[in-house]
């Protein structure tokens, strides 16, 4: 009987790494908080470069860990150490001596009513990156209208940003923007479709190809710049005010829509489980990695070990490398523990 | 828009105003431009609503414009800020209510710089007393008059003499509001409603019958911006500003602006003749301007006072539109008759804007 391994986050991360763990030999255990499995990507439409359908990636993700114990609407009420390891009270009254744990509780997603100008929650067609993947996976939604005829993106909303609270890139929202950018104009091709970025950090692969191809083929502007304020016309439309910082001149234009790109920020993960198993927290808010570089995954405590944007800010593919590297790593520490 | 999303804003931006024992300190300019609204606002306070409000003749200015035309350096402004705290203490108060958007700008911005370099506090404290041998404490609470009128605005109500409801169609008044730039924009939690949506002087509105009007340039400078105007060959640009925000309210057929800062008032109503007369433009109805107020004026007018003791024959605009929607009973023949009833003579009429 292979020792117990717990999962904290049925996320991407959590996912991959129960899957490996399962190839290892362990019926790993996966505590999800939400009621589903897949976490935020989940509620994705399709993903960049590729255009790769969301469902159809975690439906095989989740195909894969037929035999992990999943519980799903859970969370870790009571984390103590042992002698063995570490005792797991859950909210559904199990209770779980584990050898080894893996946090993958991820991110949450910036809250664009935080930035006030721009007004989410307060303007009629103001939605995030999140309720536009919604709305392609095809719920209604009545902000946005019939058939837009400008649509604006605004980068960085809630990244880069001290006033907000986070001074780290969300590094997926420029790539992301520029995805939904093409999706938009797939879908209205007459519309003008403008991006304000501050700059674009479009690192990985295919990334910069995708974005030529968002100028060249679509015609989507991009507007280096950031949004001033945000208002109302008469006729329910937004008015946005912007400086375009390549032209050195201040703009104004009235759009049908206007999706704001919520950044990544740490996750609440419960203060309490963070204080039980004495974990630290980075500058940034993240959980702090043993080191940034050569122990990324490792938390510094014997045992706990990290996967995904619980440390930071990631990408599908490096949560995806992440996981199975931590798989791995308890592998390992069980082995020789 | 989602009114529900403003009220979400506005609950997380309320301020703790005690209701009485103020210490209130005047304008350098308000008196000036619109001479009967600090008046009013001590009549409110004192005769209608029996509140204790203390002032001094050695109060003087907080150096706020000299400060914002960067004339005077930051240090200077606080030992000035310094000493209008040491009478407010001498007096006995702890409460401190100035009627500048400016003054409590500077106040704000001063107090949270001590709060955070309490070493600067010390040293200031030090200017004062080798200045003028005073020592002081810092206010307890620090409120604008408008948010005084704000937070006693429903006890105004109760005492309405008129609404802000048009009294021949029994709709509500589309009232613009403007906040000074120094009320909430460099500190939100200042400010009743934050620095975004602003709701000291909508609230004020709803309260009192009116419908408030958002507008696509609302957030806008009135156009006075300090350099902007004082700095002579700027002023084509106040203008502008001034103009763009005519431009933007002008389709949602405004029926008055109410204001709380001492400027804004100012050149909302006389940059409409200056418009008018460059380029024959009105923004009211039938060739009129659109009637601009402040606080303290709009609040007389709803009590019941009148008009030309509120002071309103010194608006460029003329507000009797607003007076007939209202239902206001005014002596068009007392219009220019001084406090002693003496004929005060008739400013000569501009030609492209209508005026009583």
């Amino acid at each position: 009987m292979k020792e117990n391994v717990v999962i904290i986050g049925g996320g991407v991360a959590g996912l991959e790494a129960a899957k490996q763990l399962l190839a290892l030999g362990y019926q790993p255990f996966v505590v999800e908080k939400s009621d589903h499995l897949g976490g935020h990507v989940a509620q994705w439409h399709k993903l960049f470069p590729d255009l790769t359908p969301t469902k159809d990636l975690i439906k095989k993700m989740i195909s894969d860990i037929k035999g992990a114990n999943v519980f799903l609407e859970t969370q870790v009420n009571n984390f103590s150490r042992t002698r063995e390891g570490y005792s797991l009270f859950l909210s559904n009254g199990i209770n779980i001596a584990a050898k080894a744990v893996l946090v993958a509780s991820g991110f949450q997603l910036f809250d664009a009513a935080k930035k006030e100008e721009y007004g989410y929650g307060v303007y009629d067609h103001v939605i995030t990156n999140a309720d536009l993947e919604a709305y392609f996976n095809g719920n209604k939604d009545k902000r946005v209208p019939r058939s837009p005829k400008a649509i604006g993106f605004v980068h960085c909303v809630g990244s880069r940003d001290l006033k907000a609270g986070n001074s780290q890139c969300s590094k997926v929202c420029c790539m992301t923007a520029v995805k939904q950018a093409i999706e938009m104009k797939e879908r209205y091709s007459n519309a003008e479709v403008y991006c304000f970025y501050m700059d674009l950090r479009l690192f990985g692969k295919k990334y910069e190809d995708f974005y030529i191809n968002a100028q060249r083929d679509f015609g989507v502007h991009f507007i280096r710049g950031r949004v001033s304020e945000v208002s109302e016309t008469m006729d329910g439309r937004v008015q946005v005010k912007a400086e375009d910082t390549l032209i050195g001149k201040p703009l104004k234009v009235q759009l049908d829509l206007l999706v704001l790109m919520s950044g990544m920020s740490c996750n609440a993960l419960s203060q309490n489980l963070v204080k039980q198993a004495k974990l630290e927290i980075d500058s940034d808010g993240f959980l702090k990695s043993e080191d940034n570089i050569y122990s990324i995954i490792e938390s510094g405590r014997p045992g706990i070990f990290y996967a995904g944007a619980c440390t930071g800010t990631k990408t599908v593919p490096e949560t995806v490398a992440e996981a199975r590297a931590a798989a791995l790593a308890i592998h390992e520490y069980i082995a020789e523990n | 828009m989602i009114y529900e999303g403003k009220q979400k804003i506005w609950s997380d931006y309320q301020k703790e105003i005690p209701d009485d024992h103020w210490y209130y300190v005047r304008s350098c300019i308000r008196q000036n431009f619109f001479p009967a609204s600090e008046r009013m606002f001590t009549e409110i306070t004192q005769k209608v609503l029996g509140k204790d409000l203390y002032e001094t003749p050695y109060h003087t200015t907080c150096g706020g414009i000299a400060y914002h035309a960067d004339t005077i350096p930051q240090e200077t402004v606080m030992t000035i800020i310094a000493r209008q705290f040491a009478l407010m203490t001498e007096a006995g108060y702890e409460n401190y209510c100035p009627s500048c958007i400016t003054s409590f700008g500077n106040y704000a911005e001063t107090l949270e710089t001590w709060r955070e370099f309490p070493e600067l506090e010390a040293r200031i404290r030090e200017n004062l007393w080798k200045a003028c041998k005073r020592e002081f404490n810092k206010p307890k609470y620090l409120a604008h008059s408008s948010d005084l009128i704000y937070h006693w605005r429903e006890e105004i109500r109760k005492r309405a003499k008129h609404l802000l409801i048009n009294r021949e169609t029994g709709e509500p008044l589309r009232i613009v509001e403007h906040i000074g730039c120094h009320y909430a924009k460099m500190f939100p939690h200042k400010g009743v409603g934050g620095a975004e949506y602003p709701y000291v002087l909508a609230g004020m509105v709803e309260s009192w019958g009116g419908q408030v009007i958002d507008y696509p340039e609302r957030r806008h400078c009135c156009g006075y911006g300090f350099r902007q105007y004082h700095v002579k060959a700027n002023r084509g640009y106040s203008v502008s500003n001034t103009h763009k925000k005519f431009e933007s309210m002008e389709p949602f057929h405004p029926d008055a602006i109410i204001t709380n800062c001492p400027g804004c008032p100012y050149f909302l109503d006389r940059w409409q003749y200056v418009i008018a007369e460059q380029t024959g433009k009105t923004y009211g109805e039938n060739g009129y301007g659109i009637p601009v107020f402040t606080y303290e004026e709009l609040a007389g007018l709803v009590l019941g006072y009148d008009p030309w003791d509120l002071g309103l024959q010194l608006h460029q605009v003329a507000v009797e539109p607003l007076l007939n929607k209202m239902g206001v009973e005014y002596d068009p023949k007392a219009k220019y008759l001084g406090l002693n009833k003496e004929d005060l003579l008739r400013p000569e009429m501009p030609t492209s804007i209508k005026c009583c």
